[in-house]
Order: C-alpha cells, then structure tokens, then sequence
C-alpha cells in the first residue's frame, strides 16, 4: 500500500515537472490574462462546509471562496467576476501547474515539498489549522498513545495521511486504514463505527462534529500532531500575481486590524486622517499602481467581501452552525498568529 | 422459439376449469408445496411489512414543502434539499435566462427514442438526425453563432449527465462499428491498431483513463491550448465504450454466413458496399439488445466524472450534503439519485427488449 501510494506520488511529480517546463511562456502573465478575459478562474473544493459549498440557489460561498471574491474585486473590480473551476484533492495542483485555473483556493497547507516541486507557489496562510484525533467516546481513549492498533478513516492524498505515518511509525505505534474520497461518506463511515477514529484538521472536525447526530458520543484528543497552515497557491515562476493574491490576503487583515469594515469604509475614507487607513485604501500613495491595479483595489475588497473578521464570522463564526472559535487565527495582536504585513 | 408443451399441466384440467381462478393460479404458483408455501407467507409478511412503511416514509409522512429542515416535522422523508435545489439539479449553474436553451437540448435528445420507434420513416433522416444531433447540443449549451456563449463551468447536474450519455452514445456507436470492421480487416496494419487499440482500452480501467484526460493530457499540449475539461472526459467515455461495442459488432459479423459475402462479391458488390446494404444492417439488428445495455452502462459510467472535477448530477448530489443547512439528509439525497438513474435506464431496458420482441417476430 505504501509502496504504491509513493510511487504514484513520484509519478505525478514527474508528470508535474514536465508540465513545469511550459509554464516559464505560458503563464508568462496572469495578472494581464485575468484582465483580458476579465474573469477570474478560482479552483475550489465542491464541498468543504464553511470554506466551500453551494447554497441553495446555486451561489459558492465559504472562506475560501470569498478569498477568490476578494482577489477579484481587487484585480477586476467586481467580486462576482469569478469563475469556479471544481477540483478534487488529487488533481487540484496539477490543474493550477496546467494553467487551468489562476488560484488555487482549496484549503491546501502549505508544504515545502509541494512549494518546492510541483510547479506552483504558495501565497500566504488564510487560516491556520492543525491535525487532531476524533474517537468513539465510548472507548475510554484519552491520548493519542491509546489508539496503538486502531483503525483509521482517511482520505487519500492529502497530508493527514503522511503526519499519521511519521507520527506512529516514529513511536512504533501500529495502525490500519480505510481510505474514503468524499468528506461526507468519510465522516458517516466514522459515525457508523466502520473505524475507531478519524483524523483531519481540528477545524474541519469540530466542524462535522457538530453536525452528528449524537456529538457526545464522540471525542477529540488533545494532540495536535500537525501545523496546518492553510491558503491560496498560484502558478509557480510568476512573481507579480503571487505578490497580488498574497497583499489581497494582507488588506483584509490589515482592515480588520485598523477597524475597517465593510459598512463603514466610505466613511473612514472620507474622513478618517490615519495615515494607515489612507494608504490602505488608497486615498494617499499609489501602491495599487505598482501591483498593476487601480489604487482602490484594497478598497474593493474590502468594500465588497468583508475585511478578514467579516469573512471568518460570516462563514464558520460563532453565529453559523459550525461555530469555530477564532484560536490560532486572532491577529497577532490579539495572540492569534494573523501577522499581515504593514501596507506602506 | 417455441416452448415444448409442458407435461406438468395435464390438458385435462385446463379445459376442465375453464374460469382459472386466482385461488387457483395462487395454488399453483404461491403454495404448491409445503417448502414453497412457508416462503411465499414470509414474503408476503415482508411485503406486507415493508411497502407501507416505505410509502409513508417515501411519501405520506415526508416533507416536501418548506424552506429549511426545520420543516422537516413529519418523521419521514425530507425532500427540501431536492425541491430546494432542483434548478441546480436539472440546469447547473446555467444562467436563467438562457434556461431555454438547455431544455430545446433536452427536448432534442429525447426526441431520438420515438425516433428510432418509428418504422416508416426513412432511415437516412434518423441517421441525419443522429449525427447533427451532439453538435446541435453543443451549439446550445455552449453558445456561439449568435447565441451567448456560457462557460462550461456552468455546466453541471443533469445537465452534464445527460450531455456526456447522450454524446457518448452517438459517438461511440460510428467508432465502434470502424473499429469492428478494422480488426476483421484483411489489412495487417490496419488490423494490427484496431486490435492494439481495443485490448489496450479494454485493459484498463475508465477511473485510469479520466484520470490521465484530466491530469495529463493538459501538460502535453502547447502553452495556450485548453482543452474544456467537458470535451476530455467526454472523449474518455466515448473511447472507452467504443471499444466495448466493437467486440460486441465483431461478436455479430462472425454471426453472419460466408456465403453472404461470396455472394455480394460474385454481384460485384465493393468492399463498402456490400458491408453498407448486406452485412452491417444483419449484424446491428442482431446486435441492438448489447449494444443498448452498454448504452445503459455507459449513462451509469457518465458518473465517474465527479471524482476529476466535474459536477455532474452526483456532483451536485455530494456538494448538497456538504451544505451546513443539509447535513445528515444523505439517505433523501441519494435515493434521489438512484431514482433518477433507475428512470432512465429502465426506460432504455424496456427499449431494448421492445427492440428484442420486434426481432422475434420479424425472424419468425
């Protein structure tokens, strides 16, 4: 099995590499092709609760998705220029090495193995997460040592199932797997006793756990085995559209942290006499211009997604069903690791 | 066929009891023996058992309308992510106002089965229709040529399933039908590639081969080519199935008789020919009932997709269940799914024994 899963990992990164060779020309100029065709082609997830899903009128909405708003609204002008592309966990990178998409917007951690070979870049952390551990309440487990000879639900080809390995292989703790491709069915398996314990970003599984029938019955342990910082990737070779996805991310923290908001934003533009907030939202400065923008473009983002407490609360906050607490992601001011470079 | 007369059911007692009851027929058939009648009672307890309470969980104590679960109060079915989200099931994300667009599609497509009911029209206008048909589709879906042009990442739902099964099957069928022929040809090369061909396919599964339309096929072309996704997995299909349906042609030529060719050639029929009036409509009447059940594997095949990326009726299916709002309705979902494709391909079964009862009777 794990001969297997390796060598198809060495295959596509060879197939990637090959690819990678094209991109030099091809995405010679993404922030000019996005202009051009005046749409944005965002790769998301079809279905991640509160990062990326369909309402019922068949809009996207969720995290990830508002950070593709967001980058429209700054390079377009207009939130709604985006073009959905869904991609799976396996054929996400490729499709953003490929030229399929302009960002990758998939709740994918940052790695240095995926920054470093498979032709794309990673931007910067939207949401910082980690790896934990769901058990049956029932089974008396309190640490992650209790679970030696369990039986896990996965899902294939992401990094939770390389953490698990180094992380029991590393304590000679023995350990089986089920591997399901959709969340959903994976986490019905769980509840469904098919494993003994599920492994996954402590968000997305606080998330689900809500969502169960009977979430008493079911544990988190307290080991963390894992740094998940996640966020947005774009092809690789490309400075300009990196340094705008990656600044994007940047003013809507920033605005959080100067107290813009997307209801009060024309009025702290026209009166408000901080130099932060000015240059921010461009009143003073031309640092949209040197980006290839309007000097609005923070302006639009913000104005039209929410600066970054906007979109969290909106989209997994305490008044949504998934009700996550903002944790790691406060800003550094608040002993979150939200650290957004100073805009000047 | 003709059935040798039975020697169970003696003429007497037919003709003795000329009104058979249903007490009778239910004592020949449900409780002949003491075996069998134990069966037939736990049966019908079943029956008895399970089809009311399937009803009323299906129908009478199901929601079907409202806006959110919380309407769900009758303690059975919860068909809101259904009714909420049937535009979406049906068009994708197709823009409203070009809905019309998708249902002249859909009209068209399922105007090809009364079509191939009907036996006096002539067969030049079905095959015409055939083959305009899947660019006629795509003509109105995508756009172009006076219509709005719609991304075809708009397209998704049933919208999908329908276009990649029907486009799939009036593809593969033409491709199958060369590729039969190529492998009985007399030409080596030419022999040599369709049998390369068709076992190459047929040994490799069609997750694999979706899997290189979308990964890899993108990063062999030159810089500036895309290819719509749609369009790649959409030819996976109609290779794959093609290759099928040639061992299903190849299996009806060796069917029909050496003489038919020796005749033909003595008439001085060419090759083209004498496959185009003699040979090939023997073996494609012969060959209707698999060919249409590969149809049908085809259509349940179309599914597969979601796993590259696109949002065919599953796709949509699967994101339903991830929304906050719809948690926990899987079973609702699902049967829906199931329904839908049991619709469908029943629908084309009962064509293809329909087909089977008219060969019958025209061979007899």
């Amino acid at each position: 099995m794990q001969k297997t899963s390796s060598l198809a990992r060495l295959a596509q990164a060879s197939v990637l590499l090959m690819g990678a060779g094209y991109l030099g020309s091809a995405q010679a100029g993404i922030l000019e092709d996005v202009q051009a065709r005046d749409t944005l082609r965002c790769g998301i997830s079809s279905d991640k609760a509160g990062f990326s899903f369909l309402t019922n009128d068949g809009q996207w909405t969720g995290m990830d998705v508002d950070l593709c708003r967001a980058v429209a609204a700054a390079v377009l002008d207009d939130a709604d220029k985006v073009e959905y592309v869904v991609t799976t966990a396996k054929n996400r990178l490729t499709a953003l090495a490929s030229g399929g998409i302009d960002v990758l917007s998939r709740s994918t951690t940052w790695t240095a193995s995926r920054d470093a070979n498979l032709g794309v870049d990673f931007t910067t952390p939207w949401f910082y997460d980690g790896q934990g551990f769901m058990t049956h309440a029932d089974y008396g487990v309190e640490k992650l040592e209790d679970l030696d000879g369990a039986l896990f639900c996965l899902s294939p080809g992401t990094t939770s199932e390389r953490n698990l390995e180094d992380h029991f292989g590393r304590r000679g703790l023995s350990y089986r797997t089920i591997v399901i491709e959709k969340s959903t069915e994976l986490y019905n398996a769980f509840q469904q006793g098919r494993c003994d314990a599920i492994t996954n970003d402590v968000s997305g599984l606080a998330a689900r756990r809500t969502l169960f029938a009977n979430p008493d019955d079911y544990i988190m342990l307290p080991d963390v085995i894992s740094k998940e910082p996640l966020g947005a990737y774009v092809p690789q070779g490309n400075a300009e559209w990196r340094d705008i996805v990656t600044w994007t991310a940047f003013a809507l923290m920033n605005a959080e942290e100067l107290g813009v908001t997307s209801e009060n934003i024309d009025e702290l533009r026209d009166t408000s006499k901080n130099p932060k907030i000015a240059r921010l939202l461009g009143t003073d400065g031309r640092i949209g211009e040197r980006f290839g923008l309007s000097n609005d473009w923070a302006y639009q983002a913000i104005k039209q997604v929410g600066n970054y407490a906007e979109i969290f609360n909106r989209n997994v906050g305490p008044d949504t069903p998934l009700k996550f607490e903002r944790g790691l992601n406060r800003l550094w001011s608040d002993g979150g690791l939200l650290y957004p470079a100073p805009i000047r | 066929m003709t059935t040798p007369p039975s020697h169970a059911e003696p003429i007497s007692q037919t003709v003795a009891s000329p009104l058979p009851n249903a007490w009778q027929w239910a004592r020949r058939h449900l409780f002949p023996s003491p075996g069998h009648t134990v069966l037939s009672l736990i049966t019908l307890a079943f029956l008895l058992w399970f089809v009311p309470t399937a009803l009323d969980w299906l129908i009478f104590s199901a929601t079907f309308i409202g806006e959110s679960q919380a309407d769900c109060t009758g303690g059975g079915a919860c068909w809101l992510p259904i009714s909420q989200r049937i535009e979406m099931f049906v068009y994708g994300f197709y823009p409203d106002t070009q809905e019309w667009r998708v249902n002249v599609a859909f009209a068209l497509a399922a105007g090809l089965f009364p079509l191939l009911y009907a036996k006096r029209l002539d067969r030049r206008w079905i095959l015409a229709y055939l083959a305009a048909l899947p660019f006629v589709m795509w003509w109105l879906l995508k756009g172009g040529a006076g219509l709005p042009e719609v991304s075809s990442t708009k397209f998704a739902g049933i919208l999908v399933t329908v276009f990649l099964g029907v486009v799939g099957m009036v593809f593969a069928l033409p491709l199958g039908i060369l590729l039969a022929l190529g492998r009985r040809s007399s030409k080596p090369i030419i022999k040599m590639l369709c049998v390369l061909y068709i076992e190459l396919i047929r040994s490799v599964p069609v997750i694999t081969l979706l899997f290189m339309a979308s990964l890899m096929v993108q990063l062999f072309l030159p810089p500036g080519v895309f290819i719509d996704i749609l369009l790649r997995v959409l030819a996976v299909l109609i290779l794959f199935t093609a290759a099928y349906m040639a061992e299903t042609i190849r299996g009806g030529l060796q069917g029909i008789p050496k003489g038919q060719y020796e005749a033909a050639k003595a008439l001085g029929f060419s090759y083209w020919k004498t496959m185009g009036m003699i040979i090939l409509p023997q073996v494609l009447r012969n060959t209707i009932p698999p060919l249409l059940t590969q149809f049908i594997g085809l259509f349940k095949e179309t599914t597969l997709v979601m796993i590259v990326g696109v949002l065919d009726i599953v796709g949509i299916a699967m994101s339903t269940t991830a929304a906050p709002e719809w948690l926990g309705l899987e079973h609702e979902v699902y049967l829906f799914l199931a329904m839908f494709f049991f619709v469908i391909c029943f629908a084309l079964s009962r064509y293809a024994r329909h087909l089977e009862k008219q060969l019958e009777r025209s061979r007899s």
